[in-house]
């Protein structure tokens, strides 16, 4: 597995995050979210990341997520400086490498599955018969065949979720993250989406970075890092949690 | 990547069909409005050329003082003898009418009718293209005598005598009775909107003894022999009459040669005034419709910021929300132009049907509105669209 023992500076880790300090205002009414954050993430992980709020865990998914950038520190995916990167690189850096699944699922109203999870080829100028197909795929691996043009007012959170996971991966990206994916769902669909990330996890070998308050849900995954006051608190590696053992 | 943003922008539309329309009518009133208008203008100013061309092109107006049309100029009037001496003296004419006008009230029987009396002689009907439809015209003693006799035309005709044969009547004009001896042919409405058969014609001597009371003659119409110069003949007359007039050399006309191509224009260019400013009218309304959509993109952009972080966190480039948002508002407003243009198709053809002005399809003012909407589109589309690209994705995620 991945989660094998760290090695020596650019072994091939996904992300690097070295001294990673984020600051919000200036001068009396600054605030440091992020005081100096280190991370190293493998190709192919499972982390769960955790902490109250304020901690600083969603302002470490932004950044991880090239959707900001940091105030100091450096932060590298797979060697590359996305510190350094503008606004544009680090559009085709989510482009290309990363896929989003948020807590509100964040679907495009009044457009059908089908084309929500066409979206992302779309930007990447795929042609349309092959747009279609591998989006039909994705929604097939999610489980909503069948549901293809429904809109998303017609589905279910379950089902709506489901449907944003199909458009994170079906780009096949490197990392899933996803910002407190089951955080609108119910207990019994939100382990159904866990089971999803999971096995996506396992069978495809995407990496996935997930905030959550769940320790439930949180034992789906292999690692789980604590934030407390925009520090590391903790970093362990679960054992392999019953959930994610016995269904698949 | 241009036919995908395409794409993009056409599904946006369709998701908001009652919104894109409402944001559209604006665009789509003002490009029928201008292009309605000045399709009209023109078929009007070609309705005004037309009838004075059908005057002949050997027709030439002679009036006193500079201005066209009525005025109230202190240049002598003309007399009779000018035109005598106009016709007898320049061999390229070959008649000449001098008119006076006095509006009477005509009466037969019970019936009555306000109407011009138009005082010429048999020139008249030659220069002015009529014909008689029944009966004679004048005889020189008549003419000589100013006997009270006079040619009707078809809607006096209908008016005093209800459709009966006039000829060898009498009608009473103001103190005096007056034998109809003639009836003109029907010409018709003319370009002015004017009823050209509202016509009755007595000989001047006449008008002159028995309505005006006075020897002037408003004006001269005057018949060009064919196969002669037209500016010639125009070269003879301004000598002739100046020197009658008797205008020094370095002093200007006290009077005004036109011929029917000069009238046509002066025609014209009052319609075609009308048709610019008419159309520069709709133009602002075509304006608004321009500022109407960006109104309505702006609240797109902000009722749309969530979809937009959407994009942006998918991995959608700054440029191309950029364009999304052009191209949609581009095609948002060239749909309005071509809605536009159907709209003004439908009206202009049926409003020159109503008001009798031929229907001419101008392509170049269609084609300048449709660019001017889609110009529309990318100036006002623009400001809105680089609202929405530069957004920040983490805000615009959060925004509900």
């Amino acid at each position: 597995m991945s989660q094998a023992a760290p090695a020596g500076p650019d072994d091939g880790a996904l992300i690097r995050l070295n001294g990673i300090t984020k600051t919000y205002g200036r001068g009396t009414a600054a605030f440091a979210a992020l005081r100096g954050v280190d991370m190293r993430i493998d190709e192919g992980e499972f982390v769960a990341i955790m902490g109250p709020s304020g901690s600083g865990k969603s302002t470490v998914m932004n950044l991880l997520g090239c959707l900001d950038t940091p105030s100091g520190g450096s932060y590298q995916f797979r060697g590359v400086h996305v510190e350094r990167l503008d606004r544009n690189q680090r559009a085709l850096l989510r482009r290309h490498f990363l896929g989003f699944v948020f807590q509100g699922f964040n679907l495009l109203a009044r457009t059908s599955a089908l084309e929500n999870v066409e979206l992302p080829l779309l930007y990447r100028g795929e042609p349309a018969s092959r747009r279609h197909a591998a989006a039909a795929q994705a929604l097939a691996s999610v489980g909503l065949t069948g549901w293809e043009h429904h809109s998303p007012a017609e589905l279910s959170g379950g089902q709506q979720q489901r449907v944003a996971i199909a458009r994170a991966i079906v780009t096949a990206p490197s990392v899933l993250l996803a910002d407190e994916p089951t955080g609108n769902l119910d207990s019994k669909t939100s382990h159904e989406i866990m089971e999803l990330i999971a096995a996506l996890n396992r069978e495809r070998g995407i990496a996935v970075l997930m905030v959550t308050h769940e320790p439930e849900m949180a034992g789906y995954a292999g690692r789980v890092i604590r934030f407390v006051d925009g520090r590391v608190a903790s970093d362990q590696r679960n054992a392999p949690g019953p959930a994610d053992g016995e269904d698949g | 990547m241009l036919w995908n943003t395409l794409l993009l922008a056409l599904r946006s539309i369709r998701r908001n069909l009652l919104r894109s329309f409402l944001t559209i009518l604006g665009v789509v009133i003002g490009v029928a409005a201008v292009i309605t208008m000045v399709t009209l203008g023109n078929g009007a100013t070609k309705a005004v050329s037309d009838q004075i061309a059908s005057l002949g092109s050997n027709l030439l107006m002679v009036r006193p003082g500079q201005r066209f049309g009525p005025g109230s100029e202190d240049a002598a009037k003309f007399k009779a003898a000018d035109a005598e001496a106009v016709r007898v003296q320049i061999a390229a004419i070959q008649a000449v009418a001098p008119v006076s006008n006095k509006n009477v009230t005509l009466v037969y029987q019970a019936r009555n009718w306000s109407t011009m009396v138009t005082g010429s002689n048999n020139d008249y009907f030659l220069a002015g293209n009529w014909h008689l439809a029944a009966g004679r015209t004048f005889t020189e003693a008549e003419e000589r005598a100013g006997k009270a006799v006079c040619v009707l035309g078809a809607t006096v005709r209908e008016k005093l005598f209800a459709g009966q044969n006039p000829v060898g009547s009498q009608i009473r004009v103001k103190q005096f009775a007056c034998e109809v001896i003639g009836l003109l042919q029907s010409k018709g409405q003319s370009a002015m909107g004017s009823d050209q058969d509202d016509a009755v014609i007595m000989p001047l001597r006449t008008v002159q003894r028995r309505l005006t009371g006075s020897q002037d003659v408003g004006m001269l119409m005057v018949s060009v022999r064919e196969g002669v110069s037209i500016d010639a003949a125009k070269e003879q007359l301004t000598l002739l009459l100046r020197e009658r007039r008797k205008i020094a050399e370095n002093e200007e006309d006290d009077f005004r040669v036109m011929d029917t191509r000069q009238i046509a224009e002066t025609f014209t260019s009052t319609t075609r005034i009308l048709t610019t400013l008419l159309g520069a009218v709709a133009a602002v309304s075509l304006l608004v419709g321009g500022i109407g959509i960006m109104n309505i993109m702006l609240v797109s952009v902000t009722e749309r910021t969530r979809e937009i972080g959407i994009r942006l966190a998918i991995g959608a480039l700054e440029r191309e929300v950029l364009m999304q948002f052009l191209i949609e508002a581009v095609v948002l407003s060239s749909l309005g132009g071509v809605i536009g243009i159907a709209l003004a198709a439908a009206a202009s053809m049926s409003l020159s049907g109503l008001m009798q002005v031929p229907y001419l399809f101008d392509p170049f003012i269609n084609l300048a509105s449709f660019l001017f909407s889609a110009a529309i589109g990318v100036i006002f589309g623009y400001f809105p669209a680089r609202r929405a690209a530069q957004l920040d994705p983490i805000e615009a995620l959060r925004h509900e």
